[in-house]
């Protein structure tokens, strides 16, 4: 078991075309920094500044809930949860 | 009940309690049922309330064109607002919303420009925005960005929902403009602050989300995230699953986002009973079905259901 990453199509060019990479880590910064290991380049379009927070137009989603109402870069992840990253759209 | 006319008719919606979804008696599940608004569903609050407000600080008047970006149903609701106040109106809508969107709304005269399928609700604020320069004379309301929408919900969705329902605990409601959010968060941060602000919003198909930069993305103008206590993202599956069992159980007809709106209401709960706490949450019904037959979720398997939603806006 591991952690998934469902990887949105603008940012596949990281992972080879995958949809979808597996990392490990106890929170979503470490899962991220890992993933980031097998996978140059994806943190810095998730991430930025210091101390490190999600880009604006960046909405991260641990088993679907959006990580900024659990604590952010620190929510906790675990074996078999899946994170998705996805640009923030309109609606109405 | 009567009224002066269908414009004074807008909002008073009922609140339905769910008996058959509602996990026990102690967790309780309510239906805004907002598709009983005069056009069918929650946006005529919005688009009411924004023409309102413009004509009275004398942005709006007599003879002027509205232009608006959306995938629908605020369109539908401002050309009926419109039309009864004596305004053309144009609309800005992706290409790939429901046909039946597209009739209505020439039904009511409204003129479409279509924007591309890719990149959603995203390229219609990107066209109208364009759009707006090309025509400085016409009045964009701006729903993602005005204050009126946001002030549609304080002043009547919440304040009703609380009048009927004392005893509330959760709002439950679709994130898309953040209007209905952010009008009934700051509404009951205000006056019931124990309630929990919970926001379900639709997770399309990749098509949706185009292949845009990343920091090319939209956030409302409206939103601010300390109204709200947590958001989830519904796919398709869910929101079809939920929205069958909302018709099964409850006998309510509703619209593809009311899906995924429940799914999050019912999560809530599961949670609710889980952690033994007593709650009243209350969720928005925000329109009725109709709209959405040709989308195909309404019939066959949710496999089947979920392959045709693929690459719609369907919320």
């Amino acid at each position: 078991m591991a952690i998934e990453l469902r990887v949105p199509t603008i940012l596949r060019t990281y992972t080879g075309g995958a949809k979808a990479v597996s990392g490990d880590g106890v929170n979503l910064a470490e899962f991220i920094d890992n993933v980031n290991g097998t996978h140059p380049g994806l943190k810095e379009r998730i991430v930025e500044g210091e101390p490190e927070e999600l880009r604006r137009f960046v909405n991260v989603y641990v088993n679907d809930e959006d990580v900024r109402f659990t604590g952010g870069l620190k929510t906790e992840v675990k074996d078999g949860d899946v994170v998705v990253v996805l640009p923030a759209v309109a609606g109405g | 009940m009567r009224f002066d006319s269908l414009l004074d008719s807008v909002g008073g919606t009922p609140l339905v309690g769910l008996p058959r979804l509602s996990p026990t008696a102690d967790v309780r599940l309510w239906a805004k049922l907002e598709d009983h608004n005069p056009t069918g569903s929650i946006k005529d609050r919005a688009a009411l309330r924004m023409l309102l407000d413009a004509e009275k600080d004398g942005r709006l008047r007599p003879g002027n064109t509205i232009l608006e970006p959306t995938s629908g149903n605020t369109g539908i609701s401002l050309a009926m607002a419109a039309k009864l106040r004596g305004y053309r109106m144009v609309c800005v809508m992706p290409e790939n919303t429901s046909e039946e969107r597209r009739q209505i709304l020439r039904m009511w005269g409204v003129e479409i420009i279509s924007s591309p399928a890719a990149g959603g609700s995203n390229e219609a604020v990107r066209v109208a925005k364009q759009v707006a320069e090309e025509h400085p004379d016409w009045v964009m309301l701006y729903q993602y960005g005005n204050p009126s929408n946001a002030l549609a919900h304080y002043d009547g969705t919440a304040r009703e929902i609380l009048e009927d329902l004392p005893s509330v605990t959760h709002f439950v409601a679709g994130l898309g403009t953040t209007g209905t959010l952010m009008g009934a968060g700051r509404f009951f941060r205000e006056h019931k602050p124990e309630v929990r602000i919970v926001a379900a919003e639709p997770r399309y198909g990749e098509l949706v989300y185009g292949l845009r930069n990343l920091d090319e993305g939209f956030v409302p103008e409206l939103y601010d995230e300390t109204l709200i206590d947590a958001r989830f993202s519904v796919g398709p599956r869910d929101a079809v699953r939920r929205v069958r069992e909302l018709l099964d159980n409850e006998g309510i007809f509703a619209g593809i986002s009311t899906g995924a709106i429940l799914h999050a209401a019912l999560g809530q709960a599961a949670k609710c009973v889980r952690d033994g706490e007593h709650a009243d949450i209350a969720f928005v019904v925000a329109d009725g079905g109709w709209k959405y037959l040709s989308t195909g979720a309404y019939e066959g398997t949710i496999d089947e259901a979920e392959d045709r939603l693929e690459g719609q806006l369907w919320a």
